[in-house]
């Protein structure tokens, strides 16, 4: 095995768990590369690649340049704010248009799901999923996972918890195929509202106490409470919110283990998680951050070697 | 597909201690020379140098490098496989030292172009020189020559050069391998 089963990431659904594994051993590689004083190697250096994104990003869009840019690969960016979107030109178009200046690899971000699958139909490139509305969100599960893997050693067998907003999270999804494929325990825990009524066909279990969840589990995954997609109130207050499912320090200290805690960013400090909470040490945030580049070079190189 | 021993075990000992003394007369105490081999196979080769020149020529102490090339090869995208990195493992810079390259086989030399490449992101070193066990003559892609050698072999082109190494395939021999077209 020394490829990926696929011509596009578009979600983790359509992975194999060997590709998974494929995947992190190099970014295995790629991790010792960005640690060196000259982080780029030269792979990608006849390669386009055009960062599509028709919906705000900050941490994703700089990890998934950083990551083009280390691999030497030539980079365009384009945000549907300023651009012929506002004149109703459709998706294909728009992105046919970047295609015929010779762009190889498109990375997208849409807020209509399944928009990535829809575009992998129609144009000739390779399309890399960076987060379709409520859909997938890929290389966030795969860096969770690597994260994981990388602070326990393995996911097989693990005891993973998503807390919060489960029915508008892209992670989250995403993290129960990826986390499932690769035969970890998952528990998804929340406010009964913003849990999708048939999740436990996918195999995890709903628990709507967070301490009992937090002592079952060895990995918290912190959800940010996504307001902008809040459209009716799911619960009551922010603040009774925090009180039932975010996670402070002395709720930490009074669990029977030294869990790790995750969170896909940005957080909302003193909602999800308090600021101690993700300033400790058991917290993996920041390493999260660093191994998301590795994960999206390891992603952008594997799928790359298979444009012909 | 036949093959024959290009060198048994103990003809590979004798050329093992004949280049680590070579290597002790160009560089001495190694105190500003570094080795670096170069992954997948030609790390074997630069352990063994390296015991070598510590357990029998009393060299106190060698920074041993591995260094993967695969992300600065000049194949990517053009062959049927995608190609699978190896581990590097480098825990020191390269600035303002000798580096000795050193590698299994020589045959195209675009292997040794890319590493020339690699080693850059190490730091810029005073020279690079290049030992291998096996020179494969008339075979050069580009102008590069070992300045160190075991032996040179002549090989045609489906003649494949493979050299075992105890620690991994169980035995210390170089097969001369030809393939049937």
């Amino acid at each position: 095995m020394s490829e990926l089963s696929v011509n596009h990431l578009l979600g983790i659904k359509y992975l194999k768990e060997k590709d998974i594994q494929l995947i992190f051993e190099t970014a295995d590689h790629f991790k010792e590369v960005i640690n060196r004083s000259i982080k780029k190697v030269p792979s990608l250096r006849d390669i386009t690649i055009a960062n599509v994104f028709f919906e705000n990003s900050t941490r994703t869009k700089l990890s998934f340049e950083l990551a083009e840019k280390r691999l030497s690969a030539d980079v365009i960016n384009f945000s549907a704010g300023q651009s012929s979107v506002k004149k109703g030109e459709t998706l294909v178009d728009t992105v046919n248009n970047i295609l015929s200046m010779k762009v190889d690899m498109v990375v997208m971000r849409h807020p209509n799901p399944g928009a990535g699958i829809f575009l992998s139909k129609h144009v000739k490139a390779a399309i890399v999923n960076a987060g379709d509305g409520a859909h997938e969100h890929p290389t966030q599960a795969l860096l969770d996972s690597y994260s994981i893997r990388e602070k326990l050693g393995d996911v097989a067998g693990k005891n993973v918890v998503i807390v919060g907003d489960i029915l508008h999270s892209r992670v989250a999804l995403s993290n129960i195929f990826a986390l499932k494929l690769q035969g970890a325990n998952v528990k998804v825990c929340g406010p009964k509202t913003l849990i999708p009524k048939y999740i436990e066909s996918l195999g995890v279990e709903v628990e709507t106490d967070l301490r009992k969840a937090l002592n079952w589990c060895d990995v918290a995954n912190m959800l940010r409470i996504q307001n902008e997609r809040l459209d009716i109130s799911y619960f009551p207050t922010t603040r009774e919110y925090t009180q039932q499912f975010g996670v402070n320090k002395k709720l930490l200290e009074s669990l029977d283990k030294e869990i790790v805690i995750m969170h896909p960013g940005p957080i909302n400090r003193g909602v999800e998680i308090t600021s101690d909470v993700a300033d400790s040490k058991q917290s993996i945030i920041l390493n999260q951050v660093e191994n998301g580049v590795a994960i999206r070079m390891a992603v952008i190189y594997l799928l790359a070697s298979k444009i012909k | 597909m036949s093959q024959k021993v290009l060198l048994s075990s103990k003809e590979i000992n004798i050329i093992l201690h004949r280049l680590a003394c070579q290597l002790l007369e160009n560089h001495l105490d190694f105190k500003n020379t570094v080795l670096i081999g170069l992954q997948p196979r030609g790390i074997y080769l630069a352990q063994r140098l390296n015991d070598i020149l510590k357990s029998e020529y009393g060299v106190k102490h060698i920074d041993l490098g591995f260094l993967d090339i695969t992300f600065y090869r000049d194949d990517f995208r053009r062959g049927d496989k995608t190609l699978e990195a190896n581990k590097t493992n480098i825990n020191f810079l390269v600035e303002d030292k000798n580096v000795v390259l050193v590698d299994d086989v020589l045959y195209t030399g675009r292997s040794i172009r890319s590493a020339l490449t690699a080693i850059q992101s190490f730091g810029r070193p005073l020279d690079i020189e290049l030992l291998t066990l096996i020179d494969r003559r008339f075979s050069r892609h580009l102008p590069i020559q070992p300045n160190y050698r075991g032996r040179q072999v002549d090989a045609i082109n489906n003649e494949k050069v493979k050299v075992m190494w105890k620690e991994n395939d169980g035995e210390d021999t170089v097969y001369l391998i030809k393939t049937t077209a």
